[in-house]
């Protein structure tokens, strides 16, 4: 969404990498992302556009050849009924009936082939549509999903889903009904224009002269309807920002009792697209007029000198009735040559914005070339961490951790405490591989983690987060997103085991019951559960957990406990929080502070030694009471 | 819509197209001058058209034939002026409706932007955002097309053909009544057609809902999918969902394919034969050429109306399928207005009433969800529990034992079932929701920001309360809330925030929500874990801030650690729908069983916990 204030910014370009949950700098607030303005290289659009339609190429061609040929049909019926007049009338005066006998024949097979064509036609066009809206809906979901979170903190759910659906829409509009109104447009012109000429060349010239005219009132048009179009999309994202964020946050609206001001807050910006709108229609308005002041001045024109000519018998009446019949249909479709460019405008838009998306390289890309994991040591189910002089910054400078080394011995549970922008889920996001480091390997039993298979990847590393987010399914289906193969005892064993399982089976349809349907409430601690017995069907030989149980309850938290010290046990396990009763079941400590790990060792020992550790301890210990 | 988001349980009965699209009409009434005066131009513009070739067969039967100049040059000139007079019509019909029907959209977009404000959380519950916006923007845009084109041409376009077939018969019945055969099948094909592309455009419209949704939750979800490498399914779901999509919109593209080819073919079938019949005729001398002429003209210059047919009824059915859509929501009964006799006297009680009866008090509240099946047990049954004013009280229970769903009751965001909630005395369904609104503020579990200033945001708050929104209030509140940390962002309080602003952490955000619940200084105070996201040392400052707030708060402060219950002067235990217990912590751990293994998570395994 373009704000206004934003674009008299300078235009920034992505640096890739940066934490969101970290307070950016005063310029960062609004750059390319926060505009919408991903950079586009140049030509990118078209050759996006050209990518989509090339493997159609066929399609493309057969649904042109039958356009060309149904308008072929459509557009003989003038020819017929002036040959009618001219020559089977005539004919049929001295009793030959064959010339009519051709016209009722011509005449039966144009308009039977001109609908069956019709018929092929649309259905050979909308195939195309399909199948390129198909390729761009595919290669946009897919590439969002190759992006890196990274991407995705920063780009915003809100405009990855409207590039997804409202600029596919407005593609597809486009396609479906622009792109065919264009070429039916271009080829009766043709036609019309080829007939005309053929009629009688002088009628025909001044048919052709007026398209001089024409084609200046479409040039105006474009300049000045994609002006007042540009407007209008802005306006109209502004009302969808207030829209969405007024939904999404009706709770606090309620409660704060913001109705009315936000009706006041709503009604500007609506305002705002009404009059756009309003401007756009009127600009057709505009062109409607002059573009008919044209066609008729023409049609009147054509009219007169016609009617001299065959009064002086040097044009006859038949060419000169098919002549004013072909001028009627020549000019019929310039109002919808007008709709064209509006939907082409729109689609143009989306499509640059489109672009913007798919050349955004991912940051994180699958290797070429990966390497296998070695099997476990001694058949333990947890794997060796390495962090190799790993350093971690934005693009744009601002690091967030420096140079550090560490290592983590298969199966040893670890504990990383710190305030908040310590660094701690910037240390837990590398290991997952969300982010790669700036400089430095993270190794996994000796293999870099740029080097894994995707599928190797999450066998080896599984990370559980704070926002527990469940997919629309059942809560059977969600748990089995940590391992799709599993079977249903496999899942309730891993909901038995994270304690899940009694209020899971007090739902509505216990397992089968539907989170987004009637009944289907579920707490915030509660997805956190589900989240839980994820990560435990995954059964990863790295477990890392980033603030993953802000929400439980303490028989909560202690059930998590428990599962990690039995059916998670030997593996090799990260957890970050803010609360230190995971440090119970900890073998090591990490305090991080700004970036640095500046206390590393066993609990009781840090405790002991009275440093940061010890306070936050004491401090945690006195909270419980 | 995920199609099945849609609660369609007898709700949402398909009504017929015309009926769903006369629903509009309280929208166009305020233009209807201005609509009707437009439809009319368009008519007689199109009428206009229908005489141009009248004209042409007085000038081929007279002048032309006479060789008369002057009756040449008056016949151009009526083609010009009519020409002209067709133009200027055409614009001026555009021109008439442009802004005024700019206007009927945004009003029905501000009409269903005010209704969703305003209707119950419930509802909200169960639609999804994307769900409400796809109403508010495309389909009020096919709306306003359907009221600016289709609904005008099906009228212009009827009466065209009308006075076309009318002209065409009287310049000859015979080939008249046979131009006019296609008719009955055209009609009884376009029947059929509405039906079918009408449940197709349907289907189409809500499997882009579910497309919608895919794409919602891969792009929400996308930690859960990366942190367990689930791309594959996702893309795997996501194809099958396109396909199902592409396969509907070739079942529509065939369907319209279909009915094109019988409205382009039969009608030209019959001016064909018109064409063969009337050459004859000329050629018998029993019609004249001009005659022939300006008839095929007059069926050639319907040839477009009766076309455009097909595509006018196609898009009238998405309008109408947009316009259900839109009354969907529409329909739904907003929040009660306030209580027929809002009982100001009540509302503050003498001192002395107020003494026993003051405070929150909570009586027999039971609580199901609207939408939940019969069935199911009430997610509260039978609440009895009082706060009494001043006192501060933590609600503690299991996960899922409906704390949160008990907090949304007080300010009626979900309305109980059974029992009744009073605040000092008076009941809150007697006062008017503004008012209860604002003595009660809330700060929720997932604390959310809005796009304005931090000051703004935590300002709401304060809203409507007398001396309370100044830069004094907003220091204190922030205070309280321990978010110095507002001073070092860019612009300090007036650094923007929310989707469009700066991200703040969970943390950061949880700290201004809780600002803005405290800034109004209210007499009573719903706090829904209010700590959960912060570290141990911001924690314990908040909570030696918050104490003195709540000294002289009636707060109701949802519970999950010990911390966060110590800031209460008493905790009531929630399970199995009741109040098990009240008393204080310490009372508690000793006395009740299910309270020491909440608070400790020792001794007692869960299952025997719940014995």
């Amino acid at each position: 969404m373009t704000a206004p204030a934003a674009q008299t910014r300078k235009r920034r370009q992505h640096d890739g990498t940066r934490d969101a949950h970290a307070p950016v700098e005063a310029g960062d607030a609004r750059d390319a992302f926060d505009r919408d303005v991903l950079p586009t290289p140049p030509g990118a659009t078209a050759a996006l556009l050209r990518s989509l339609l090339s493997p159609l190429r066929g399609r493309v061609v057969l649904a042109a050849v039958l356009l060309l040929l149904q308008q072929a049909a459509t557009q003989a019926g003038p020819l017929l009924v002036a040959y009618a007049i001219d020559g089977a009338v005539p004919a049929l005066r001295a009793d030959d009936h064959g010339p009519l006998l051709l016209v009722a024949g011509a005449y039966l097979l144009a308009a039977a082939s001109g609908g069956v064509l019709e018929y092929a036609f649309i259905t050979c066009s909308a195939r195309v549509n399909q199948d390129a809206l198909l390729d761009l809906r595919g290669r946009i979901f897919r590439h969002a999903q190759a992006l890196s979170v990274d991407f995705h903190e920063r780009y915003t759910s809100g405009r990855l889903i409207s590039r997804a659906t409202t600029d596919v829409e407005s593609l597809r509009e486009l396609l479906s009904e622009g792109l065919q109104e264009l070429i039916s447009v271009v080829v009766s012109f043709a036609y019309i224009s080829a007939l005309l000429l053929w009629l009688d060349l002088g009628l025909g010239a001044v048919a052709v002269a007026s398209f001089l005219p024409l084609a200046l009132l479409v040039r105006g048009y474009q300049d000045r309807a994609g002006r007042v179009y540009r407007e209008r999309s802005t306006a109209i994202a502004a009302v969808i920002v207030k829209f969405t964020e007024t939904m999404n946050g009706i709770r606090p609206v309620r409660a704060f009792r913001r109705e009315a001001a936000n009706d006041a807050g709503f009604a500007p910006l609506n305002g705002r697209h009404e009059r756009a709108n309003g401007d756009a229609l009127l600009e057709m308005a505009r062109y409607v007029v002059g573009s008919r002041l044209v066609a008729n001045v023409t049609v009147a024109g054509i009219v007169l000198w016609g009617a001299y000519r065959v009064a002086d018998s040097s044009l006859a009446l038949g060419v000169l009735a098919a002549s004013v019949l072909y001028l009627r249909r020549l000019y019929d479709p310039i109002d919808r040559l007008g709709m064209f460019l509006n939907s082409y405008q729109s689609a143009a838009a989306s499509l640059e914005k489109i672009a913007g998306l798919l050349a955004q390289v991912p940051a994180v890309p699958e290797p070429v070339a990966p390497r296998e994991l070695p099997a476990t040591r001694d058949g333990r189910p947890g794997r060796e961490v390495v962090f190799d002089s790993v350093r971690f910054a934005y693009r744009t400078g601002g690091e967030v951790l420096p140079r550090f080394d560490l290592t983590i011995p298969a199966g040893q549970t670890v504990a990383v405490v710190g305030s908040t922008g310590a660094g701690k889920s910037t240390l837990a996001k590398l290991l997952a591989r969300f982010y790669d480091p700036s400089d430095g390997r993270v190794l996994l039993d000796g293999v870099d983690l740029r080097d894994l298979a995707n599928a190797d990847l999450r066998r080896g590393v599984v990370m559980v987060t704070q926002e527990a987010f469940l997919f629309s399914g059942t809560v059977a289906e969600n748990i089995a997103v940590g391992r799709p193969e599993a079977t249903r005892e496999e899942v309730e064993e891993a909901a038995r085991a994270i304690g899940a399982h009694d209020f899971i089976a007090a739902l509505p349809d216990g397992y089968d019951t539907d989170v987004r349907k009637r009944g289907g409430r579920i707490s915030a601690g509660q997805r956190q559960l589900v989240a839980f017995a994820r990560a435990l069907l995954a059964d990863p030989a790295v477990l890392i957990l980033d603030e993953a149980t802000s929400s439980l309850d303490v028989p909560g938290e202690q059930a998590v406990q428990r599962a990690m010290s039995t059916v998670l046990r030997g593996r090799t396990a990260v957890v970050v929080a803010h609360r230190l009763s995971t440090v119970e079941i900890a073998d090591r400590v990490l305090v991080m502070e700004k970036g640095r790990i500046v206390e590393d060792g066993a609990p009781a020992e840090l405790i002991g030694d009275g440093g940061r550790f010890a306070d936050l301890h004491r401090a945690w210990r006195d909270s419980l009471a | 819509m995920p199609s099945d988001l849609i609660p369609r349980d007898g709700a949402v009965e398909r009504s017929p197209a015309v009926r769903t699209l006369l629903r509009l009409w309280p929208y166009l009434r305020p233009v209807r001058a201005r609509w009707f005066a437009a439809a009319v131009v368009a008519i007689v513009a199109s009428l206009t058209s229908l005489v141009i070739p009248v004209v042409l067969k007085w000038m081929v039967d007279g002048p032309i034939a006479d060789g008369d100049t002057a009756g040449v040059w008056l016949g151009a000139l009526w083609v010009l002026l009519l020409g002209l007079a067709e133009a200027v019509l055409f614009g001026l019909r555009r021109w008439l409706v442009a802004r005024p029907l700019s206007g009927v959209e945004a009003r029905m977009r501000e009409a269903l932007y005010q209704r969703l404000q305003r209707l119950p959380i419930a509802f909200h519950d169960r639609w999804a955002s994307g769900q409400l916006l796809s109403r508010a923007t495309t389909d009020l845009m096919t709306v306003r097309m359907f009221l600016a084109f289709p609904l005008t041409f099906l009228l212009v376009n009827g009466v065209t053909i009308l006075a076309g077939v009318v002209v065409m018969l009287a310049m000859d019945l015979t080939l008249g009544l046979l131009v006019l055969i296609p008719v009955v099948p055209v009609i009884l094909v376009c029947t059929v057609f509405e039906k079918r592309f009408s449940e197709a455009s349907r289907a189409a419209q809500d499997q882009v809902g579910d497309v919608t949704t895919l794409v919602e939750e891969s792009v929400l979800g996308i930690r859960v999918i990366k942190g367990f490498g689930r791309h594959r399914s996702q893309a795997r779901a996501f194809r099958e969902l396109t396909h199902r999509l592409r396969g509907t919109e070739l079942r529509k593209a065939r369907l319209l394919g279909a009915i094109m080819t019988v409205i382009v073919t039969l009608p030209e079938l019959a001016i064909g034969a018109c064409l063969v019949l009337g050459s004859v005729r000329v050629a018998d001398g029993t019609l004249s050429a001009g005659t022939l002429v300006a008839f095929l003209s007059t069926a050639l210059a319907l040839h477009w109306p009766i076309v455009s047919i097909g595509f006018l009824l196609a898009m009238s059915q998405e309008a109408a399928t947009a316009t259900a859509r839109y009354f969907e929501v529409m329909d739904t009964e907003p929040e009660s207005g306030p209580p027929a006799a809002p009982a100001p006297a009540a509302g503050r009680p003498g001192a002395g009433a107020a003494v026993k009866e003051g405070g929150l008090r909570l009586e027999g509240v039971r609580f199901r969800y609207p939408d939940a099946p019969a069935d199911a047990p009430p997610v509260l049954d039978g609440v009895d529990l009082h706060v009494r004013p001043g006192e501060s009280l933590a609600l503690v229970g299991v996960t899922g034992s409906g704390k949160t769903t008990l907090t949304a009751l007080v300010p009626r965001l979900h309305e109980i079932t059974e029992g009744r909630i009073t605040l000092d005395g008076v009941d809150i369904t007697a006062m008017p929701r503004e008012e209860l609104r604002s003595r009660v503020a809330v700060a929720f579990e997932d604390p959310i920001l809005f796009s304005a200033t931090v000051g703004e945001n935590v300002l709401m708050g304060a809203a409507g309360r007398d001396g309370a929104e100044d830069a004094g209030a907003l220091e204190r509140a922030l205070g309280v809330a321990q978010a110095g940390f507002v001073h070092a962002l860019p612009q300090g309080v007036d650094t923007q925030v929310g989707e469009q602003g700066l991200s703040l952490s969970g943390g950061q955000r949880q700290r201004l929500a809780l600002a803005r619940a405290v800034v109004g200084r209210p007499d009573f105070l719903v706090l829904d874990d209010p700590l959960s996201a912060l570290d141990v040392h911001t924690e314990a400052a908040v909570e030696a801030a918050l104490r003195e707030v709540l000294a002289d708060t009636t707060a109701l402060i949802v519970a999950h650690r010990p911390s966060t219950v110590l800031l209460a002067d008493r905790v009531a235990l929630l399970s199995g729908g009741r109040i098990a217990a009240v008393g204080s912590h310490h009372e508690l751990l000793r006395t009740n069983a299910e309270y020491a293994w909440l608070m400790s998570g020792a001794a007692l395994e869960p299952e025997e916990a719940r014995r």
